[in-house]
């Protein structure tokens, strides 16, 4: 630990930098580094690699393009079989970008799968790609281009492509040295240098950009690579340049810090320093962090590097740590110094070191009282995960600052692209992360991968899913399903789907695989009538009519509700359905229906004889009768309109007779009464009624002698009275048979006469209701008689 | 009501946080379309107006989809452009957007849900207002409306906590329930650990009794809804009621102090009960002879007002009884009833028979004609061939021959239909009943048409008790059982049902009944609710009707629960009568 600085190179007053190394590089590269076309990932991400391409150009000869980790281990490799290969780079997702000389742009996946390409269009095609890059803003990962007419072509933006083609540079007649492409405010442009000039070139106009600061580096050679370094916050501007055997690190100060390269290098940047690959090993050049100098800056009296000091006294049971304590303390900057250890932690490598700052901060926290431990918990947790990602097996190097800006979210994501389940599931159970976006979301990811494996049978693969999400809460095996299907697996699709419990979310994915009737089983489990619907749709236009109509019938719930469907929209459509299973009953009240709301009368009778034939057919000899009476009466309701010129039409049987006697065409209506075979009670009823409203008293009395009545006298009183004509009612009640005479004669009023009834009957009832009746005044005598009556029938 | 009950009932819970819910979120959405200046009527079409912006709020029914089509339609051929939103309610059903779709407006309007399930009309009564429930379902067999009760019982859940017990009978209640706990299980924790404030719920189809929906009703409630319509709560007083030349509407809840005290009385004993009223309300008034200033000043600013209020209600409900009285002395109100009750009691079927006959010839009402021979058929298992047909052809020659379609559906919801050979029930048909109901059996065969099932009323009432042996008169004003509600004759089948099972907290004892009722039974209680029975939300019962439910079981139950210290609550598709009902079924001439 005394050496602890060895490695700190000073650049300026303020700032120091230190190269370390992250892994010995294990993919064995014989070829120089110069001889591919390399692209890394940022945040540690992985690395790709194309040999061959510039150098032999053997015709015939298939170059490998291979993806490694950091650390240099091999995830995939495929041979290149495209067009001249002039740039890689990697989006922000982790998709690889290879830009052909034609202009087209190939994107795999990090496992060499291909995924789908673009082109950069027509003025890219004919001119070719002369130089390219991949960038990233905060629209998501662009693509600029240097054509062989020297002009630039960019897109911000690749998932969402549009192409824009910068304006010429003046006096460009080479290709430029170098350029980069700047984001700021939304705005994409393009720096480039002309001889001794640098543009910066926008999209209307190439205006010259003023010098920053120079440095001479006493190189002739202009450098292969030139990087930011430098960390954010930091107050130092710096780049780092390399040259074949020669990395230097220039600031806004005159000096500079000279590194020898041992082999050919390639630097990747990052957010707080520099990647340098070569053939052998991967470092990282960064800026050492504030809190780090503070701690480890020989002789530092910082309180961090105080209580650093002391906690190891304190393990050497040394009483040199009290001291440094009181130290501390005595400035009251015990907060301070275990803020800066658990800080300084983060920035380190090494777990030793990390530990042995943490153990610091640890010591320090007994003497506080009241100090939140939520900072020392984080940063610990934190360690464990950057540790375990940072292990060659993964090779992931992040720092932890990039890790804070990547956020754990997409840490997750990124070690679910590399199909790092096991891993991924840990750390979610390690930091307690809700199910649904951390173990459950892996789960699923994982299970649409198993899904994928071709080598195993559908049934294996399906239990050994099942067996590994069970019931997890937010699995979707629906959502498993779809991508079964997507890979061709429908039947595992089929097996996956039976695990869902909703069986609502098993509908669409069954309709996608044309598995139509599974679908509308499960749609009308689901008791969602409005998916049934979307299921019942999509028969109907994948099947042909019969088929379909056929499939309905097996399915009550669902033929019902396209019924309800049809009989708003398609009339004609529930005819054929009824027509297939041949119900007559419901294809003849369909024609009813359809008679009514025929203008013409003619129209009417056609519908109601299409009625009849289908009523025929169905034995329903009910309704086939009542057709039949019903065209009977339309025909005779026209002749009457045409002949009485008075509207008869839609008038039932009953009203059709009554409106005849009240017309006084008596003839007519005993005609209809045998044609139609009205019974007779109806009749005299209906009779009596019309004369009555009428007024007719004389025919009524006529009609009344014409036979004996079917429903008796009452009725004729009952109308008379009803009419206020209690003379007319007052010759009929005596006619009333003697059960119903007493009523008969309260209701015309003939009180004396019905008292008479009453006494005759020997009824008490009918006396008592006669006796309500008479009133104190006029009617004395009879309620005499009465109650005279009444006592002496009480009496037997 | 005179009786007093064990206990105290408790306190239903609050359903006012039903109607805040429902008013906030519509709002939002009203906001969303900035300004809306005018409302209309949907039926009505909108005016011209210059308005750039049409917002319709509906039920998803393919009818209204095609007015709204229309007006879209029309405005395309015109040149206007205009922006139209439908907000649907409570909710969108997919073949609303296919006709849209077929109308070829799909891509004009956009379209939002109003998620208002549950109306309360009363403190004790929550209304869907889904009256086309009834036919869409019973007779259509059309399963649509069951996503919406299973979300207006969750939604009730989540209110007022877990239900502790959950029983019901027939297809519906039982389809309805199950969805209810998948929607529960999809999204679990909501309602968890609130404190529950509903103890039982009971949910029943309509079809399971029919018998007590077409009696004439006699209470007070039930008489004003039959003679007045009561719509939502409110009703329209004519001119013939109000003694004047204007209608007015009287909202008819528990906070009308003269109804609440009337509303569950049997009609005999209103006249008695507003003439006691009237000579209170006058007793009050006199108050004021004696008074001193000061007296007078408070009695003019506090009671006054109150004293006026009631004095007008009071008017309005005398004017309301004298119509109805008019009106049924002119009916033959009494015939009619007696023709029901021995319909009910199935004794002088002939008698009863030749009475609708009669009533049929002379025209007195086509309803009331159909509800006649519905319940004769209802109560006899169906109708003797030959009387089937010459009813039916007494009542097309009536009232048209249209009605040949309201037969049949009449007879396919069962209603209406012909006695068959077999007469009980047979073990076959039942245990085909039964897997019907298992959800994805409906292949065996289409359960709406061919298993109208018999209504077997004539067993079941024996076996439960329905008509009241009567020894002497039966005192309306002191009612003894739920009878009263249809004057001591009979006690409503489906209340009946709700009192046993309550009362033998399950199925236990009614096997048989269940099995004449063609089972469909259920019974589940909520693990994670404790069984109590110190709550008070122990005693306090939801009875759902699926396909309405009348004012006259609303009545009886609360009878009931004044009778047992219990609180009932109401849930029902929409307040039904026998009038709506036979509407529902008339084939409406297109």
């Amino acid at each position: 630990m005394d050496c602890y600085t060895a490695n700190w190179n000073p650049l300026g007053e303020e700032t120091f930098y230190r190269k370390l190394e992250l892994y010995s590089m294990e993919w064995g590269l014989r070829e120089d580094l110069r001889d591919c076309v390399v692209a890394a990932a940022p945040y540690g991400g992985p690395i790709a690699l194309l040999r061959n391409s510039r150098r032999d150009k053997i015709p015939g000869a298939r170059p490998l393009l291979e993806i490694y980790s950091s650390s240099g281990l091999l995830l995939a490799s495929v041979p290149w079989k495209s067009g001249r290969l002039v740039h890689l780079g990697w989006t922000a997702g982790e998709d690889l970008l290879c830009i052909q000389e034609d202009g087209t742009v190939l994107v795999y996946n990090l496992f060499c799968e291909f995924k789908r390409h673009f082109s950069m269009g027509n003025e890219v095609l004919q001119n070719h790609v002369l130089e390219a890059q991949v960038f990233h803003t905060e629209f998501g990962t662009g693509v600029a281009i240097l054509t062989g007419a020297l002009r630039f072509s960019l897109a911000t933006n690749i998932d969402d492509l549009k192409l824009r083609r910068l304006p010429e540079v003046p006096g460009l007649q080479k290709p430029p040295p170098c350029w980069a492409v700047l984001s700021q405010d939304r705005v994409t442009m393009v720096l480039l240098a002309v001889g001794q000039e640098l543009f910066l070139l926008d999209n209307t106009s190439c205006s010259v950009v003023e010098k920053f600061c120079e440095f001479n580096t006493g190189i002739r050679s202009p450098p292969k690579q030139m990087v930011w370094c430098t960390r954010p916050r930091s107050r130092q501007r710096a780049v780092v340049l390399a040259w074949e055997r020669q990395l230097m690190v220039v600031g806004n100060s005159s000096e500079c810090i000279r590194f020898v390269l041992d082999e050919d290098s390639h630097l990747v940047p990052e957010l707080d320093g520099v990647r340098i690959l070569s053939r052998t090993s991967h470092e990282f050049l960064h800026e050492i962090p504030e809190a780090s100098q503070e701690i480890f800056r020989i002789a530092s009296m910082a309180p961090g590097a105080l209580l650093l000091e002391a906690q190891k006294e304190y393990e050497k049971e040394s009483q040199k740590a009290d001291e440094y304590l009181r130290e501390i303390r005595e400035q009251q900057l015990l907060p301070e110094a275990v803020g800066q250890c658990i800080e300084a932690a983060g920035y380190e490598h090494e777990p030793e070191t990390q530990k042995s700052l943490l153990r610091a901060a640890s010591f320090g926290k007994c003497f506080l009282d009241k100090f939140p431990p939520e900072g020392f918990v984080r940063m610990c947790q934190d360690l464990r995960v950057l540790n375990a990602v940072r292990d060659y097996q993964i090779g992931i190097p992040l720092t932890f600052t990039q890790y804070k800006q990547l956020t754990i979210e997409v840490l997750l994501d990124r070690l679910v692209l590399r199909r790092l389940y096991p891993l991924a599931i840990r750390i979610c159970e390690f930091l307690r992360l809700p199910e649904i976006q951390g173990v459950s979301r892996i789960l699923a990811h994982w299970a649409c991968y198993k899904v994928q494996q071709k080598d195993k049978s559908d049934e294996e693969v399906a239990q050994a899913i099942n067996q590994k999400l069970g019931d997890t809460a937010g699995i979707s095996y629906s959502d498993i399903a779809t991508r079964a299907y997507d890979c061709g697996r429908a039947e595992l699709a089929i097996k996956l789907l039976e695990y869902e419990p909703r069986s609502g979310e098993q509908v669409p994915l069954l309709l996608k695989m044309k598995r139509s009737k599974l679908a509308l089983g499960k749609a009308i489990e689901s008791g969602d009538t409005d998916l049934v619907y979307t299921v019942v749709l999509h028969l109907k236009n994948e099947l042909n009519r019969g088929t379909f109509f056929m499939t309905l019938q097996n399915q009550p719930v669902a033929l019902s509700l396209y019924r309800q469907f049809c009989r708003h929209q398609e009339r004609e459509t529930l005819k054929d359905l009824y027509n297939q299973d041949d119900n007559h009953q419901e294809l003849g009240n369909l024609h009813v229906q359809g008679g009514y709301c025929e203008q013409r009368i003619e129209g009417r009778v056609a519908a109601l004889q299409n009625a009849l034939d289908e009523f025929y057919k169905a034995k329903n000899d009910f309704a086939a009768k009542a057709t039949e009476e019903q065209i009977k009466l339309l025909r005779l309701q026209r002749h009457l309109q045409e002949e009485l010129d008075k509207p008869y039409l839609d008038l039932s049987l009953h009203d059709t007779v009554a409106t005849l006697i009240l017309d006084g065409h008596h003839k007519r209506a005993e005609q209809l009464y045998r044609d139609f075979r009205i019974p007779d009670k109806r009749y005299w009823w209906l009779k009596i009624n019309a004369l009555a409203t009428r007024g007719d008293w004389e025919e009524m009395e006529k009609f009344s002698k014409s036979k004996k009545s079917p429903i008796g006298y009452l009725p004729f009183v009952e109308v008379a009275v009803k009419h206020h004509n209690r003379y007319e009612a007052k010759k009929y009640a005596p006619r009333v048979p003697p059960e119903q005479r007493v009523k008969a004669f309260v209701l015309v009023g003939d009180l004396e006469q019905a008292a008479e009834a009453a006494i005759e009957r020997k009824n008490e009832a009918e006396m008592s209701l006669v006796l309500a009746r008479c009133s104190a005044g006029t009617d004395g005598a009879v309620a005499e008689k009465l109650n005279r009556a009444r006592a002496q029938l009480l009496k037997k | 009501m005179a009786l007093a009950g064990r206990h105290d009932a408790p306190e239903p819970p609050d359903f006012g946080i039903l109607k805040r819910l429902a008013r906030d979120q519509l709002v939002y959405l009203l906001e969303q379309q900035h300004d809306v200046d005018k409302l209309y009527k949907v039926e009505t079409r909108p005016g011209p107006g210059a308005s750039d912006q049409f917002c319709f709020l509906v039920r998803p029914r393919v009818r209204t989809m095609r007015f709204i089509a229309d007006i879209v339609n029309a405005d395309k051929m015109s040149g206007r452009s205009r922006k139209y939103k439908i907000i649907f309610s409570p909710q969108k059903f997919y073949a609303c957007e296919m006709v849209l779709e077929e109308e070829g407006v799909f891509g004009d309007v956009t379209c939002d849900e109003w998620s208002f399930y549950l109306l309360p009309l009363d403190e004790d009564i929550i209304s869907m207002e889904l009256p086309e429930f009834f036919r869409d379902y019973f007779l259509e067999g059309d399963h649509r409306w069951i996503n919406p009760i299973a979300r207006a019982l969750q939604l009730l859940n989540s209110l007022y906590g877990p239900f502790g017990k959950t029983y019901g009978i027939g297809r519906c209640a039982k389809m309805s329930y199950e969805l209810w706990r998948d929607l529960e299980e999809e999204n679990e924790s909501e309602g968890q650990g609130r404190k529950p404030e509903i103890g039982h719920v009971f949910l029943t189809d309509r079809d399971m009794d029919y018998v007590t929906a077409l009696c004439s009703q006699v209470v007070y409630e039930g008489i004003v809804d039959d003679t007045f319509r009561i719509k939502c709560g409110s009703v329209d007083f004519g001119p013939d009621v109000t003694s004047s030349d204007k209608s007015i509407k009287v909202l008819l809840n528990s906070q009308d102090k003269v109804f609440s005290q009337i509303r569950n009385e049997h009609f005999s004993s209103v006249f008695g009960l507003l003439s006691q009223k009237s000579r209170n309300l006058q007793a009050q008034y006199d108050r004021r002879r004696g008074m001193d200033i000061k007296q007078m000043k408070d009695f003019v600013s506090q009671e006054l007002k109150g004293l006026k209020q009631e004095h007008r209600l009071l008017s309005l409900h005398i004017g309301a009884c004298e119509f109805i009285m008019k009106k049924k002395t002119k009916q033959d109100f009494q015939e009619t009833i007696k023709a029901e009750h021995s319909l009910l009691e199935g004794f002088d079927i002939r008698e009863s028979t030749s009475f609708i006959e009669e009533h049929i010839d002379r025209q007195v009402s086509p309803i009331e004609s159909l509800r006649l021979m519905c319940l004769l058929s209802i109560t006899e298992n169906g109708l003797i061939p030959k009387d089937y047909r010459s009813l039916k052809t007494q009542y097309l020659q009536s009232y048209g021959p249209e009605h040949l379609l309201t037969f049949h559906n009449l007879k396919r919801i069962g209603l209406l239909t012909e006695q068959s050979a077999g007469e009980t029930l047979t073990a076959v048909e039942s245990k085909v009943s039964k897997l019907v109901t298992d959800r994805a059996a409906g292949k065996i065969t289409d359960a709406f048409n061919s298993l109208a099932r018999k209504s077997n009323f004539r067993a079941i009432s024996k076996k439960l008790g329905l008509i009241p042996r009567l020894d002497g008169e039966y005192d309306l004003k002191m009612p003894r059982d739920m009878a009263y509600v249809f004057g001591g004759a009979y006690m409503p089948l489906s209340c009946k049902i709700i009192e046993q099972v309550l009362e033998r907290r399950g199925w236990q004892g009614l096997e048989e009944v269940v099995r004449l009722l063609n089972g469909n039974e259920f019974s589940a209680s909520d693990s994670t609710v404790e069984d109590n029975p110190a709550w008070e939300s122990q005693r306090v019962v939801l009875a759902v009707f699926l396909g309405g439910c009348t004012f006259s079981e609303i009545a009886a139950l609360r009878f009931l629960g004044k009778e047992r210290g219990c609180k009932f609550i109401f849930l029902t598709t929409a307040i039904t009568n026998s009038a709506r009902m036979m509407e529902a079924m008339i084939e409406a001439k297109a």
